[in-house]
């Protein structure tokens, strides 16, 4: 078990070609879980084998400990990985798979067999030793897979994407056992995935990745919650973020947008007060939970009245299509909900959460303030057309 | 009306495809008869009687004079084409390990300079091969043609390994270095025990290959060294004396077993292979 802390880590595969990753900067505690998520191409899966050392890196360096492991072929890094398609060895039975990597490193047979009964104790797969990975279900092979990094005992492990390979069900019960083996393991582990629900669930710490940079680094309820860019924020979060875009205007000395939903308009006050966004192109994101069906309990907050265009009953919630500035906007709604298409339902937005991108390079814009009471938001207008 | 549902139809294009496939059967197994049927005849049934009647009385004579001909130069055959198609199937499997798991800068290059050699007919090495030979001293000798053998079969046996160990995932190469595994204890260990039916397929082509070579043979080896298929050439052509059609033919036969039974054995091998090692990715 070790740190694992990369400085600015460059990667390019040959002069004039673009830089594959691009000054990586990030270092995790040990035992930490890493996820580098990010779209396809994005270099997250190139960043993890520069890390495994099965290919080099142009610059920077990477430290496991406090031992500089750049320049070191991968067997002497003690770092195990599982592979997304398994890559279990195919004329091997399970037992000869495990014990492989052991077996190099010249163990002796009786801590081998330990070693081999611990891990297969550990994953539930005692029965399978004799059989080839030709005679294994994709969940079992998945196991397997997961014992041969686990039979080393390495600093660190790598998972390239492993629970991409298992249907819907699989994954999703795999994904809670990883969670559980890391919180009794304690392992240092950097997580691959393109699955935004895998780096949230799972990861101590997100880096999301694009055009093999790090857009931003942080434990998932920070990258949800504070995203640094419009990538980050429409890339997290399932259903996406709803994005607007509009001009700020100033209403009695405050930064107000103007909703506009066919039926009715209303101001939202901005929580940030920054004079240069002042009459200025952005895009509002709103994530759909945030919007919610007005009530009692949320008096105070900005309302709109808007008609339902679309629901998609997903069973824990409902989800509703209106138009908002002629853009479509999806509210997260209670399942009992079930307004008909073309209902009209009143609609409340809680400012404090709404966040601003420049429209132009997507970065975000003014600081999220503290939560602030809602009396503190100032009077809310409410202009009824009819 | 069920009952005739039931039974195979026997229509007119059924008849008409069993039929050519026998004129085919026939006309192919024509030559393999004849050469049995003459083979098993004394001299003077071949010369009364006709090329496809039954032998008036059976006779191994044609075959015994035919192995105590041939039998040395049978045994060349094998003392050349044992080594040389294991020595060519052992490289071709090491650079089709290379370039498919270990490429280099300019492995493609090197790998389509190398696919050459399958395109350069026979011809065309003969001097530079001869000279080559000479300087290393090796000309008309048994190694100088198992030599010039390895290397001509390298760009077919390269090709066959290469394309093969293209299909098998990168990934698990990149699991056995992080196991600790080096170049060579993939290769035995990992690679190796996949590869039975491409090496079954490289086996096979490499001893029809060089088993049934006339051209290298004649060129590259002289008196006693020859292999059986410039003997037997030896044999048909003399000038001299009454020919012996019956030995002739039984020569022929015994040239052309060992690859026949390269295929009758190998071959089921092969398919059995090619079936067990299928692995999902």
């Amino acid at each position: 078990m070790a740190t694992l802390e990369l400085r600015n880590v460059n990667k390019t595969y040959g002069a004039g070609l673009p830089d594959t990753l691009k000054n990586i900067e990030l270092s995790i505690k040990e035992g930490e879980f890493l996820i580098l998520v990010g779209p396809s191409g994005c270099g997250k899966s190139t960043l993890m084998n520069c890390i495994a050392g099965l290919e080099n890196i142009t610059g920077g360096a990477i430290m496991i400990g406090d031992q500089d492991v750049s320049g070191m072929s991968p067997k002497d890094r003690d770092i195990a990985m599982v592979f997304q398609s398994y890559a279990l060895y195919p004329t091997m039975s399970v037992r000869e798979n495990i014990e492989f990597g052991l077996k190099i490193r010249k163990m002796n047979q009786a801590d081998i067999d330990a070693e081999v009964a611990r891990v297969a104790k550990l994953l539930q797969i005692e029965h399978l030793l004799n059989r080839k990975p030709g005679q294994l279900s994709g969940g079992q092979q998945q196991r397997v897979a997961m014992g041969r990094a686990l039979a080393r005992r390495p600093k660190i492990y790598l998972f390239d994407e492993p629970l991409s390979n298992l249907d819907a069900k699989l994954r999703v019960e795999m994904r809670t056992e990883m969670k559980l083996m890391h919180q009794r393991l304690k392992t240092t582990t950097v997580y691959v995935t393109h699955d935004q629900i895998e780096a949230m669930t799972l990861g101590d710490k997100v880096a999301v990745m694009k055009d093999g940079i790090i857009q931003q680094f942080g434990t998932p309820k920070q990258i949800y919650n504070d995203p640094a860019n419009l990538f980050v924020a429409s890339f997290i979060g399932s259903p996406p973020m709803n994005f607007i875009p509009l001009r700020l205007q100033r209403k009695d000395g405050r930064l107000v947008a103007l909703l506009d939903s066919g039926q009715a308009r209303c101001e939202l006050p901005m929580s940030m007060n920054d004079a240069g966004l002042e009459d200025r192109e952005v895009i509002l994101g709103l994530r759909p939970e945030q919007i919610v069906l007005a009530s009692g309990d949320t008096a105070g907050l900005p309302t709109l009245r808007a008609e339902v265009q679309v629901t998609e009953p997903t069973g824990p919630d409902t989800l509703v299509f209106v138009t908002l500035n002629e853009s479509k906007v999806c509210c997260r709604l209670a399942p009992d909900i079930a307004p008909a298409v073309g209902e009209t339902l009143t609609l409340q937005f809680d400012p404090a959460k709404v966040l601003l991108f420049d429209a132009k390079t997507g970065e975000r814009l003014g600081v999220l303030a503290p939560s602030q009471p809602v009396e503190n938001m100032g009077n809310v207008t409410r202009l009824n057309r009819n | 009306m069920t009952s005739l549902a039931n039974k195979p139809a026997l229509s007119l294009s059924r008849v008409a495809i069993y039929a050519v496939l026998i004129v085919a059967v026939f006309i192919y197994l024509v030559p393999l008869v004849v050469m049995l049927l003459t083979s098993f005849k004394s001299p003077e049934d071949i010369g009364s009687g006709n090329l496809l009647s039954w032998p008036t009385e059976v006779t191994a004579i044609g075959w015994i004079k035919a192995w105590a001909t041939v039998k040395g130069y049978f045994w060349n055959s094998f003392l050349i084409t044992v080594p040389a198609v294991l020595i060519s199937t052992t490289i071709g499997a090491l650079n089709g390990y290379v370039l498919s798991m270990w490429r280099f800068r300019g492995s493609q290059l090197f790998f389509g300079l190398l696919l050459f050699g399958c395109f350069l007919p026979f011809q065309t090495v003969l001097l530079p091969a001869s000279f080559t030979l000479g300087k290393m001293g090796l000309a008309s000798t048994t190694t100088g043609l198992v030599f010039v053998h390895v290397v001509y079969g390298l760009a077919f046996t390269t090709l066959f390994f290469r394309n093969y160990y293209v299909s098998i995932p990168d990934a698990l190469v990149k699991a056995a270095r992080l196991d600790g595994a080096g170049f060579f204890t993939i290769f035995r260990r990992i690679i190796l025990p996949m590869s039975t039916p491409i090496i079954m397929v490289c086996l096979i082509w490499q001893f029809t290959q060089i088993w049934n070579d006339f051209l290298f043979g004649v060129v590259f080896s002289s008196g006693d060294s020859q292999p059986i298929t410039v003997a037997l050439n030896n044999l048909v052509n003399t000038s001299t004396g009454v020919k012996e059609y019956n030995v002739d033919m039984a020569a022929a036969m015994i040239a052309g077993l060992p690859t026949l039974l390269v295929y009758v054995v190998a071959g089921k091998y092969f398919v059995r292979g090619l079936t067990a090692g299928a692995v999902k990715g």
